[in-house]
């Protein structure tokens, strides 16, 4: 068929929008990158440009000679990354997939006490108390990790929905009749189908818990050891100082640094902070927005 | 559905029960592989929950929430009296204007995605969801690298072409579009995606057809694809009215950085609890707003539920 003209002025000019939104939406962070990588004194005289008149690893070469806490951050945000991810994910599955037996004994009330805490819950005061003073999590590695093991309850809805309509009883029927006790079911039949929502929810958990700062500042007030990237990056961002301080706050000026991170060094740290999820986007774009589309509606 | 809520007959409760035992039994293995779920929403969401009393109570650390007095409603005249006003405010009034701007924009660029095709509009695509993958801290790196007094980008431009330089950290008028650009930013690119999905889910033929008539892209828009997204614009909407008295902490608290000067219009309920708990030590006025925030918020997300699955049981939460 012939392309009209009007839809042709249409094809045009839905990619001339969507370069420029493409651009709004690449371009603050492309600032920051070169940010990074701007000479300090240009950075300050010159401020933040496009294009600066003099590039520099300077801000690298710092983090690389200062590097313990940042290293110790960095390592932080790893462990908690692939704790959280693998226990959030295998507890929501695990509930997902207790749910979606309807002829379980208690699958109601349990569904209902789901639904109820994603509903009503008590809110950032009692919450808090809860875990500071019931559960003691506070300054320790706990307090990074649990707040947010069941990163959003709607995924265990959304994994019960697909052990229900992707999982057929009669699979799991039929191999029970060949013997299979439930947990070989789970681990042999029902997991293997579910890979797809498996690598999503871990995915968006692992994301979350990357990203994460709201624990480390609400739950880290004095041990700072336990600072994750996120949490350095905040804190310095309050504190110029803090990368200069040891850890029980007084200043030390050994190895002769005696000037405070620039704001170049805090740009770079920041670019460090965001490397791992832009190393894996491309390769993991896929699965990001089957996850979007799966669960979309209920965000 | 479930047979052990039919109503026991008293001749076979015996046999029934030996059923159900039975069942339960056979099942033990599944109750086990949901036990460290279940043990987590009991600490998590369960335990904390009793805990709201507090707002009803003249908090002392040393007695803990139900060793100290009650005060009745102090806690909550002192709450109204002062701060309530403008913290609801500005939270549902930000949550509007990004439901509007935020709506509009995903769907105007979903419906461009969804007529093109091939690799650009994956390159598109995977351009406008990055900034949803950021964190919170990162985001007000990014926006600090545009607004610094000193350095910021915009400022160096506006001095470039002989104007003044703004203290963008210290003054409050700007706030609301600033932010308002922000979340916007960070958000439209996931939106969009939803919205994308549902409508390459709706029916090819009806275009072809309408093609075939003649319809111009822009006629196709107008008549197939805004009528048939109506439902879901409407679904989405009331979901998000459900959760109108909470914002993203994040957004609000750090990406203006704290700043005191900026509290009138940047200060939701979230960051006002967040502040009352941990910064100024006013644990009573705190609670009472978590309270509030509480209980308005599960009313309007039960009314806006009961009127979602009213209209389509499937885009229902429950």
């Amino acid at each position: 068929m012939v392309e009209s003209h009007s839809d042709r002025t249409f094809k045009v000019l839905s990619h001339v929008i969507m370069v420029i939104l493409s651009l709004v939406a690449v371009i603050p962070i492309l600032l920051l990158v070169i940010c990074s990588f701007t000479d300090n004194s240009t950075l300050l005289t010159n401020g933040y440009s496009f294009f600066p008149a003099k590039l520099s690893l300077e801000n690298y070469a710092y983090i690389l000679e200062n590097s313990s806490k940042i290293f110790r951050a960095y390592g932080v945000s790893i462990v908690l990354t692939a704790t959280g991810t693998v226990l959030g994910t295998a507890i929501t599955i695990l509930l997902g997939y207790g749910l979606s037996k309807k002829d379980l004994p208690g699958n109601k009330a349990i569904s209902f006490i789901l639904i109820l805490t994603l509903l009503f819950n008590g809110g950032l005061v009692p919450t808090y108390m809860v875990y500071t003073n019931t559960l003691h999590v506070k300054n320790t590695f706990w307090g990074l990790l649990l707040p947010s093991l069941l990163m959003n309850g709607f995924n265990v809805i959304l994994v019960k929905s697909y052990f229900v309509t992707s999982v057929p009883d009669e699979i799991l029927e039929a191999a029970e009749i060949d013997g299979a006790t439930e947990y070989q079911k789970f681990i042999r039949i029902a997991f293997p189908m579910a890979v797809p929502i498996v690598a999503t929810i871990a995915l968006f958990t692992g994301i979350g818990y990357w990203n994460d700062w709201n624990n480390g500042y609400i739950y880290i007030s004095t041990k700072t050891d336990l600072y994750s990237i996120q949490n350095l990056l905040n804190r310095m961002q309050e504190n110029l100082q803090f990368l200069t301080s040891n850890s029980t706050g007084v200043a030390s000026y050994s190895n002769g640094i005696t000037e405070i991170p620039s704001e170049g060094v805090r740009m770079a740290i920041a670019v460090l902070g965001m490397l791992p999820i832009m190393v894996v986007y491309p390769w993991l774009q896929r699965f990001f927005i089957q996850g979007i589309t799966l669960g979309g509606v209920k965000g | 559905m479930n047979e052990v809520n039919a109503p026991v007959q008293s001749g076979c409760s015996v046999n029934k029960r030996r059923k159900l035992l039975k069942r339960i039994k056979k099942f033990i293995p599944i109750y086990i592989m949901m036990l460290p779920g279940l043990i987590y929403l009991l600490f998590n969401n369960l335990l904390p929950l009793p805990g709201l009393i507090v707002a009803f109570k003249k908090y002392n650390v040393r007695y803990g929430i139900y060793g100290s007095p009650w005060c009745g409603l102090q806690n909550f005249k002192y709450l109204f009296a002062n701060d309530a006003f403008y913290i609801t405010r500005n939270t549902i009034l930000y949550n509007a204007a990004f439901i509007i701007i935020n709506t509009t924009l995903s769907i105007a660029i979903a419906i461009i995605l969804s007529e093109m095709g091939g690799r650009l509009k994956k390159l598109y695509q995977s351009a406008i969801l990055l900034p949803y993958l950021l964190s919170t801290v990162i985001l007000s790196y990014l926006v600090y690298a545009f607004l610094s007094t000193e350095q910021g980008l915009i400022n160096r431009i506006i001095e470039s072409f002989g104007g003044e330089a703004i203290a963008w950290y210290s003054t409050a008028k700007y706030w609301p579009f600033i932010l308002i650009f922000v979340n916007a930013w960070k958000n439209v690119g996931y939106t969009c995606i939803v919205y994308l999905a549902t409508i390459m889910g709706f029916d090819r033929t009806l275009y072809e057809a309408a093609a075939i008539d003649g319809a111009s892209k822009w006629q196709q828009i107008r008549s197939i694809t805004i009528p048939m997204l109506r439902n879901m614009v409407i679904m989405m909407t009331l979901l998000n009215i459900g959760r109108i008295m909470y914002s993203d902490f994040g957004l609000f608290y750090q990406v203006p950085k704290n700043s005191g000067a900026l509290f009138s219009v940047t200060n939701t309920i979230d960051t006002y609890v967040y502040r009352g708990l941990l910064e100024n030590n006013s644990i009573d006025t705190s609670a009472a707003a978590g309270f509030y925030q509480s209980i308005v918020g599960f009313v309007l997300v039960l009314g806006s539920n009961l009127i979602v699955r009213r209209k389509d049981p499937d885009s229902a939460l429950f």
